[in-house]
């Protein structure tokens, strides 16, 4: 017991989690921005538009996060001089963001459509038969009932991208929770199953809430047929 | 294909105008496959304005899918579909800005989940007519009332049954004061003791002169309100005739035994 007071008197923890919960709000509002513009292409009139978002969502789909993100400080931000800030923390901190964002909007993609395919296909042709453009049909009708329809897949999606903050690390993000366990452990041996616990709870109390407001979200908000 | 078109319509009227009689839907040697299927085979079909046109046949026959390429919603694979002299476009504006004026009613309804019965019916005419907010509600109060359900404006679709969404649904095609009404099966997704209620405001509609084509299976409608009566069978139009005659004197031996098998009991 005396070893979790001491490590949370030493360590700030709590600023530690502070910083994942910033990476990934910041991540989910840029994500799912791109995530709804990427399903749009997907289910557009335009087959260019269609080739091009499946390209994409197959591409990040299929890369591992971690290179997503060691690209982003070698790639765009060292080689291809893609900078936010003149500050290190701060320029880090937002490729950290891009590099989840691009990542995690081919899972938003992903679970907006299978959102999409819960909505009957009689939908879009009444809203096409009363003279609906595509954008006011996917605006009006379909992407209302798909948000709708997609809020549990949407919900893992968010938890996913929270754990996945933590490879915020290897973009040199260095006060997020696991980049500090280290530190921990590096200079706490002695504590190591203290500080496996704390890192570990904190996770599962930011997550649970997640999941139980998620469970209740699909339940209260399904399209009623 | 333009000096082909003066063969075709010889009796033209130059300049549109509202006299009955003017061919408002023109179906000219219409064929589509779906894949080795032949569904729709040299479909050849005018439907005039205030014509109540009634499309029956057996199950598989190519009905509502003749039905559907009307307003494009089918693609066809040759020939040439005529709303009002205009051909129809491919995909686009010009395609939906004629989709708002051919009403269609499904036969599950399919008005929007998300939506209450109100804004079901003030959509398209807002987003599409630019209509004025107010102005469309009350022309959607207008028509609620007539097809008797205005006192379910505020609910949501799913809080009605199946006769009254199709009424909202039919309400809603009238907004956009289509030239013509398309109606796909309207009654066949319905509960019996519904089926009337619907019926009752597509005779009403019908008599009011406008110009319908309507797939169904009620020959007690097809009697009452139809001009004509289409029979196909095979993805083909075999007979065209008044209800009177059709019903009496069958020529085909398809449509005797599609009568026979449906009129027996």
């Amino acid at each position: 017991m005396n070893g979790f007071v001491q490590l949370l008197q030493t360590y700030d923890v709590l600023g530690a989690f502070l910083v994942n919960i910033e990476l990934t709000l910041w991540s989910a509002l840029f994500s799912t921005v791109l995530g709804v513009i990427l399903v749009m292409m997907r289910i557009s009139p335009i087959s260019s538009l269609r080739a091009v978002a499946g390209a994409y969502v197959e591409l990040f789909k299929n890369l591992p996060l971690t290179i997503i993100m060691v690209f982003m400080v070698l790639g765009a931000y060292a080689q291809l001089k893609l900078s936010f800030s003149d500050t290190f923390a701060t320029n880090f901190f937002w490729l950290a963001v891009t590099g989840l964002s691009l990542y995690t909007a081919a899972f938003v993609c992903e679970s907006l459509r299978s959102g999409i395919n819960t909505v009957p296909i009689g939908q879009a042709e009444a809203a096409r038969a009363l003279g609906l453009n595509f954008m006011q049909a996917a605006t009006q009708i379909i992407l209302p009932q798909a948000f709708r329809g997609s809020v549990a897949p949407l919900g893992n999606t968010l938890i996913a991208l929270l754990k996945n903050s933590t490879v915020a690390a290897a973009a040199s993000v260095s006060t997020e929770t696991s980049s500090l366990m280290s530190e921990m452990i590096e200079f706490r041996p002695d504590v190591i199953v203290q500080i496996f616990l704390i890192f570990a709870l904190g996770y599962v109390i930011l997550i649970i809430p997640i999941g139980m407001l998620t469970t209740y979200l699909s339940n209260k908000l399904a399209v009623r047929r | 294909m333009s000096d082909k078109k003066e063969e075709v319509r010889p009796t033209m009227p130059l300049v549109p105008g509202d006299e009955p009689g003017r061919p408002l839907v023109e179906l000219t040697h219409v064929e589509k496959h779906f894949g080795d299927l032949h569904v729709l085979k040299d479909i050849n079909l005018t439907v005039n304005k205030g014509e109540v046109l009634v499309v029956v046949g057996p199950s598989g026959s190519g009905k509502s899918t003749m039905c559907r390429t009307i307003n494009r919603l089918e693609t066809i694979d040759s020939g040439d579909i005529r709303i009002d002299g205009k051909p129809l476009p491919q995909e686009g504006k010009e395609l939906a800005s004629l989709r708002a004026e051919v009403g269609m009613v499904f036969q599950s309804f399919n008005l929007f989940a998300n939506k209450t019965i109100l804004d079901n019916v003030t959509l398209a005419p807002v987003k599409v007519r630019h209509m004025d907010k107010k102005e469309a509600e009350r022309l959607a109060m207008d028509l609620l009332d007539r097809v008797g359900v205005a006192t379910q404006a505020n609910k949501m679709p799913s809080q009605l049954s199946g006769g009254q969404q199709q009424r909202v649904a039919i309400a809603r095609a009238l907004a956009m004061k289509p030239k013509v009404m398309l109606f796909d099966e309207p009654t066949s997704a319905l509960d019996p003791e519904m089926v009337n209620e619907v019926l009752d405001v597509m005779v009403e509609l019908a008599h009011e002169g406008m110009t319908m084509i309507c797939v169904t299976h009620e020959m007690g409608f097809a009697r009452k309100a139809a001009d004509r009566i289409v029979f196909m069978a095979d993805g083909q139009i075999l007979e065209q005739n008044t209800p009177d005659e059709f019903f009496e004197h069958p020529q085909t031996d398809r449509a005797k035994d599609f009568l026979s098998k449906i009129l027996t009991h």
